[in-house]
């Protein structure tokens, strides 16, 4: 029987079981003998393939659905345009003032303060969290979020991170209008990158670079450092590692689940009702998702703080990964996809194959014994 | 998303309805529209492989290559011709021809019917078939059915086995290992099995 490797350990390790998901082709309860139709009959396969280019669960995480236009009438496009007016026309400038009114304020306050005050540490950083705080809640009153937190708010604990599922970069701003985060987030260019350096690296937060192999295990490094530390703001990472569109999570990444700490779930859902806060990065920048946001009526969502979870004896991060996803996901009404956010960005690995090959080649052998 | 039905008129659904043999119905044609947008996404009018390869679940499947040769470069009504072999809809059309060919051929009665077995568009046959010959001289060798069964098994089973499996199953049904193969023999050979080819095309 030589020639058939047995699946390695790593292979299981690494991710959850995908044969839970993903249904395999040769479903035959009694091995039968080998015929040349059964060598020659790919069609399960191709079937998979087709069925694949039709329609598959990874880029359903990602669409967006165009809103169904419901002015389309000959009193309701009147009233259509006439919120278009006051949206464009009233709203917006408005949000825009209140906006820069805040940054104003904001940076009066904060560089001051940043700069001149040495030695107060804590005072200092106390401040400097406080500056975040308010400065995010003028971000969320510029897009009228209507926002409703359930649960208990989170506290200042060391051994704790925060996990939310990830539907925009509005998730970090109105959880952190609530608790000053220090958040884990990708290094964006332009003026995201300006205020991610300056203003941002106070609350503690942590960069990463997708495209930088070795970057995982100085981040991994950082973020024991920073759970370890007393006085360190609370720590929030989106284990999805990319946007999702608030219908679906992806597969969570275990490094915030192997710190031997207390793992808070956060979930997200927002209400479509008047705008869709998907931020598909591929589509728009960060830029014209705000304006976006700032030219609807409101943005609705809801918060659930959920209970904190600790790793279960016998239970690896991986799996540890899954149940805190099992519980974000029933809470917000979203469904779990078995793929990796960033297969976005990169091609599935080829071990995947390798295993639909191994299950192929494990029935033709089989079936090869059977006289 | 972005690119709505409006791009795509009454006219340009029935041409391609006509091209794929009214395989599909109208809002499946719509429906994959959408789903040929999505695909494309730099809108160049045609899915590049590298776009095909973007879908996990399709990059992941051991024949994604071969079919990529199908499929790379094809515009909407290609790809909708191409989708055609999975429909589980037979043209009227079709069945009548088979119908033609009992009543004025009774002799061909035997070689005929097993060809156009209604339940499998032959355009699946063509499909599957072009899987295997992957040269393209209409012939399937023992060497093209090695390789795809290379493509299937990978490491998991060693040459000398794959080629020990072929040549076995290949004198059992009456074959030698110099003997090529086409289309006709394949509809023979897979004629009365329960082949899976049926995709469902989800509705928006």
């Amino acid at each position: 029987m030589g020639g058939l490797d047995s699946s390695s350990m790593e292979t299981d390790l690494d991710r959850p079981n995908i044969e839970e998901y993903l249904t395999t082709e040769t479903i035959r309860e009694v091995p039968k003998k080998l015929h040349l139709s059964d060598l020659l009959d790919i069609s399960p396969t191709l079937t998979e393939a087709a069925g694949a280019i039709v329609d598959d669960s990874f880029t359903r995480c990602f669409k967006s659905n165009s809103p169904e236009p419901w002015n389309w009438n000959i009193y309701l496009f009147p009233l259509w345009c006439l919120g278009v007016v006051v949206r464009y026309g009233i709203l917006f400038p408005a949000r825009v003032g209140v906006l820069a009114l805040g940054w104003i304020v904001f940076f009066a306050a904060f560089l001051p303060v940043h700069f001149l005050i040495r030695g107060h540490d804590k005072w200092r950083r106390k401040i400097e969290r406080k500056l975040v705080e308010m400065m995010c809640s003028v971000f969320v009153a510029s897009w009228t979020g209507v926002i409703k937190y359930h649960g208990p708010r989170p506290s200042r604990r060391p051994q704790q991170v925060f996990v939310a599922n990830h539907t925009s970069m509005i998730d970090f701003i109105i959880l952190e209008q609530m608790t000053a985060f220090a958040v884990i987030m990708q290094k964006h260019p332009g003026w995201v990158g300006f205020i991610q350096k300056t203003i941002l690296e106070s609350v503690g937060c942590i960069w990463f670079n997708r495209t930088e192999s070795k970057d995982r295990e100085v981040v991994a490094t950082k973020i024991r450092e920073h759970t370890q530390g007393v006085d360190n703001n609370p720590l929030l990472i989106f284990p999805e590692g990319t946007c999702v569109n608030n219908h679906y999570t992806v597969m969570f990444k275990k490094g915030a689940f192997e710190l031997g700490c207390a793992v808070c779930p956060v979930a997200i859902k927002y209400n479509k009702i008047f705008v869709d806060a998907f931020w598909n990065s591929k589509k728009q920048s960060f830029t014209t998702h705000l304006a976006q946001l700032m030219t609807s009526w409101a943005v609705v969502c809801d918060v659930w703080y959920l209970e904190p979870q600790y790793i279960r004896p016998g239970e690896i991060p991986i799996e540890f990964a899954e149940r805190v996803r099992d519980m974000i996901s029933v809470r917000a009404g979203l469904k779990k996809v078995p793929w990796d956010g960033y297969l976005k960005y990169f091609r599935p690995s080829p071990k995947l194959t390798e295993r639909k090959q191994q299950i192929f080649a494990e029935s033709v052998l089989k079936r090869l014994e059977e006289k | 998303m972005g690119n709505t039905s409006s791009m795509l008129t009454q006219y340009d659904i029935e041409e391609v309805q006509e091209h794929c043999n009214h395989a599909f119905s109208q809002q499946e044609i719509v429906s994959l529209y959408h789903r040929f947008c999505q695909l494309d996404r730099n809108s160049s009018g045609f899915i590049t492989g590298d776009e095909f390869l973007s879908v996990p679940e399709f990059a992941v499947n051991p024949l994604s290559q071969r079919l990529l040769r199908m499929l790379d470069g094809l515009n909407f009504k290609e790809f909708v011709a191409f989708l055609s072999a999975f429909s589980p809809r037979i043209s009227l059309q079709q069945k009548i021809e088979c119908d033609h060919y009992v009543f004025i051929f009774p002799i061909f009665f035997f070689f005929i019917l097993p060809l156009f077995a209604v339940e499998h568009h032959i355009l699946f046959w063509v499909v599957l078939f072009k899987v295997y010959d992957f040269n393209s001289n209409g012939k399937v060798t023992f060497d093209d059915i090695l390789s795809v069964l290379r493509d299937l098994t990978g490491s998991f089973i060693s040459e000398q086995q794959r080629q020990e499996v072929i040549t076995r199953v290949l004198e059992e049904a009456g074959y030698r290992r110099d003997s090529s193969l086409v289309l006709s023999d394949f509809m023979r050979i897979l004629g009365s099995s329960q082949l899976k080819m049926e995709v469902e095309v989800p509705i928006d």
